[in-house]
């Protein structure tokens, strides 16, 4: 009655699954997941779930099935496969809803009605087998350093490994970048890490939810000066100085303005900060528009290259292990690509872990210095990754963590970020400052993947840290905000 | 009008044209000749630590003093270039105008070719807006006077200010840039069109109408000629417009195109490769020009 020898796996479905519970146009065959004959009540003790079932006769795809996977997940997929079949005992019945509701949406109903332990390993599984939603991707980037695990994994192949076509879209700004994700002309992009959050609480522009995957990199930033200040490199004479930021809402903004007011100068009232692109940054510095910048890196490394700066301090003096840029995507597309966003959560999350190397660290500058990507001299790009580098003063220094790639999206961190955005004035009134940033910051899902893909996995989400020298502690933000004693919050 | 020159005229002044290129070059090679090599210091005296310092600034010890004699062989240096750099930039460019690295990297021929692509878009959709809309203005007193308000504000304003409010409206970045095009180049091309209307000769209008002349025929036969030496006129200015637009629009949206390519080159701080697009971008908004002055003769008529 029923076809014995289904001839091949049906092109929606890749994985050659004969446990798979949720395919409409085949018969479900839940056998044992161990491979032997016998049935598989004496196996697990299913049996009463089971009891209606009636096991189909042995098909060579069930033995193909049973030698190539690995028995654990196997068994899973099995366990699964007899809940669902106890839940729909007669085949036309599971078949005739599968074909009525659809894969997705049956997964979910079924869910909701399974016991929960064994939910979360079962959907899961069940994300990996189902195939891409959108598999030609348009990503957003700024042709900085800071971007070197986005951008890497292009020539080095990371997204093709995950059945994507990658398109990387050199952007001209940051305020670029926030209206073409906005658009939805970009799928996912290059942030700086507080953009997320001002886009996702509407600071500067339409609120929109948005999402933080992982930290691009941490530290890699510089206090560049003018040549002509080599002498004046105590913060407290830097009254009436002109300083280059790259954006409002950036890290850089957030640390030029702590490390001015720890010495005792006001951001606002004392010194003039201009939103800058990076690359004018430099061109201003020589033009002596500008006395100095805190941005990202190449552009300190060329300013010193370029004979026109100098490296007065690395922001890892100020916050040792700061995120910078972030890479994010709008809340819509997760919840409409959950397998194209899953998959370009393990590309990144790969060249993440490469980029924390330092011996992988030259080649990476090899692979992002050519025209499309950064259009960079080579050697600036070496200096920064590796952190031995000139540092315009006439010494070498040595600093192998100048730059780093540490992927967690830290909760604390953007509680941190709220808490700067405040005390400047850009957010007003009552913040929720956790709920915020458990709305914005993934941490969860980027543990998730990064256990998936056998990295390390820290604990916790609300890691403490210290800047210039000063414990945050993150249950404690609103304190923490009247501790300033420079400060525009009320 | 003046008398075409004559050919000795012309000879004259193409020697003076190339003469003044000359003393310009001159003036580049001498602004921009390094001073004499200092005596480099032997690299027998210099520490380790000095060496290593000078080969990550990207000098060589070894070699400084013979890449100081001034071949331009220090490249990554955004120092304004000397005229051997540009020589090399030029060819570089011009040798292969047509690669195509991916998204963010193509060659000078294609970004232009992608310019022009959206300037004709831009332009043709404000030609097709402007020029029936003119007519009809020219036509009615009473429209002008009613629209003139709006056009004396809308036709000063920079495309710089228009992108951002098209970005956030339209929600497509090679809309707004065409979007851009179309509302700076619009403007030239309306008024132009709306005074060659109205200036057309009563006399010929009147014989027109005496003859009992449909209004459709009188519109194409006999306004349209008359008008036209000032229609092309404003389509010569707003082809202009485009292509200064199209500039500014690229650098901001960025993608593909000549503006993009000025400013990726910016971004490298690389003078040579930005000063041989500038240059590109000059020679072909001549060409476009000289195009639309031949339609322009063409169209002129004496009477």
């Amino acid at each position: 009655m029923r076809p014995a020898d289904l001839p091949a796996p049906l092109p929606a479905a890749p994985h050659d699954d004969a446990y798979d519970p949720y395919d409409a146009e085949r018969p479900l065959l839940a056998r044992c997941g161990c491979g032997g004959d016998h049935a598989p009540q004496q196996h697990n003790g299913l049996a009463a779930l089971r009891a209606a079932q009636q096991p189909g006769p042995a098909t060579p795809s069930v033995q193909r099935a049973d030698g190539s996977t690995d028995p654990e997940a196997l068994g899973r997929r099995f366990i699964e496969a007899s809940l669902v079949k106890a839940l729909f005992p007669h085949e036309p019945v599971r078949r005739a809803f599968l074909r009525a509701v659809g894969r997705r949406s049956a997964m979910a109903a079924i869910a909701s009605v399974l016991p929960a332990g064994a939910l979360t390993s079962l959907q899961a599984m069940a994300q990996e087998k189902k195939p891409l939603e959108k598999k030609e991707l348009k990503i957003g980037f700024i042709p900085i350093t800071c971007a070197s695990p986005l951008i890497m994994a292009h020539p080095l192949g990371f997204y093709r490994q995950q059945g994507l076509e990658v398109s990387l879209m050199k952007t001209a700004g940051w305020a670029l970048i926030r209206d073409k994700i906005m658009n939805r002309e970009y799928d996912a992009t290059h942030f700086l890490s507080p953009m997320p959050l001002a886009i996702s609480l509407g600071l500067g522009s339409q609120a929109m939810p948005m999402n933080v995957a992982t930290i691009q990199n941490i530290n890699g930033q510089a206090i560049v000066l003018a040549n002509k200040h080599k002498n004046n490199r105590d913060p407290k004479n830097w009254k009436g100085f002109k300083f280059a930021i790259p954006f409002e809402h950036s890290i850089h903004n957030f640390l030029l303005r702590y490390y001015l007011a720890e010495h005792g100068i006001h951001p606002d009232t004392d010194v003039q900060l201009r939103v800058t692109p990076p690359a004018e940054m430099v061109a201003n510095l020589r033009a002596g528009n500008i006395d100095g910048f805190l941005g990202p890196d190449p552009f300190n490394q060329r300013a010193v290259f370029d004979e026109v700066g100098f490296i007065h301090i690395l922001s890892r003096e100020i916050w040792d292990g700061h995120p910078c840029c972030a890479f994010g995507v709008p809340t819509a597309f997760i919840e409409s690509n959950p397998n194209s966003f899953a998959a370009l959560y393990r590309a990144v999350l790969t060249a993440a872990a490469m980029a924390r190397q330092p011996k992988d660290r030259e080649l990476i500058a090899k692979v992002i210095s050519p025209a499309q990507y950064l259009n960079q001299p080579e050697g600036v790009l070496t200096q920064v990754l590796t952190g031995k580098f000139a540092d315009g003063l006439g010494n070498v220094r040595n600093v192998p963590e100048r730059a780093d790639f540490d992927p967690v999206p830290w909760q604390s961190m953007a509680v941190w970020m709220l808490t700067q955005m405040k005390r400047w004035g850009y957010l007003k009134g009552e913040v929720n400052y956790k709920q915020v940033a458990e709305k914005v910051f993934l941490i969860t899902e980027a543990k998730k993947h990064m256990k998936e893909l056998g990295q390390p996995v820290p604990e916790g989400a609300y890691k403490k840290f210290k800047v210039l020298g000063k414990e945050f502690d993150p249950a404690r933000p609103d304190d923490y905000l009247k501790g300033f004693a420079i400060s525009k919050a009320a | 009008m003046n008398t075409p020159p004559t050919r000795a005229e012309r000879l004259k002044s193409t020697l003076l044209s190339l003469l003044l290129l000359a003393l310009l070059l001159a003036i580049w090679h001498l602004a921009t000749l390094k001073p004499a090599a200092l005596p480099a210091p032997a690299a027998a005296t210099l520490t380790p630590e000095q060496i290593e310092y000078a080969r990550l600034m990207g000098k060589d010890p070894a070699t400084l003093a013979a890449a100081s004699s001034g071949s331009g062989a220090v490249s990554g240096k955004s120092g304004f270039p000397t005229l051997g750099q540009m020589a090399g930039a030029l060819r570089e460019n011009l040798s292969r105008p047509f690669y195509d690295n991916g998204p963010n990297d193509k060659g000078l021929g294609l970004q232009l070719a992608h310019s022009l692509g959206r300037v004709a878009l831009g332009y043709g959709i404000a030609a097709l807006v402007a020029i029936p809309l003119g007519f009809v203005i020219g036509m009615s007193p009473l429209l002008w006077r009613a629209l003139d308000p709006f056009i004396q504000v809308l036709k000063p304003i920079s495309p710089l200010a228009w992108m951002p409010l098209a970005l956030y409206t339209i929600k497509d970045s090679d809309v707004s840039g065409i979007f851009v095009i179309f509302i700076c180049s619009i403007w030239p091309m309306l008024i132009n069109t709306a005074f060659g209307v109205a200036g057309v000769r009563r006399d010929w209008l009147n014989v027109a109408r005496t003859l009992e002349v449909p209004p459709l025929r009188r519109a194409f036969e006999v306004i349209l000629p008359a008008a036209a030496p000032t229609i092309l006129t404003g389509m010569r200015i707003s082809m202009g417009i485009a292509w200064l637009v199209i500039v500014a629009a690229e650098m901001l949206v960025g993608g593909t195109g000549i503006g993009y390519f000025v400013w990726n080159e910016w971004n490298n701080l690389s003078l040579p490769n930005m000063i041989v697009a500038i240059g590109v971008i000059g020679v072909v908004g001549m060409g476009l020009d000289a195009l639309f002055g031949r339609l322009q003769r063409a169209v002129t008529y004496v009477d």
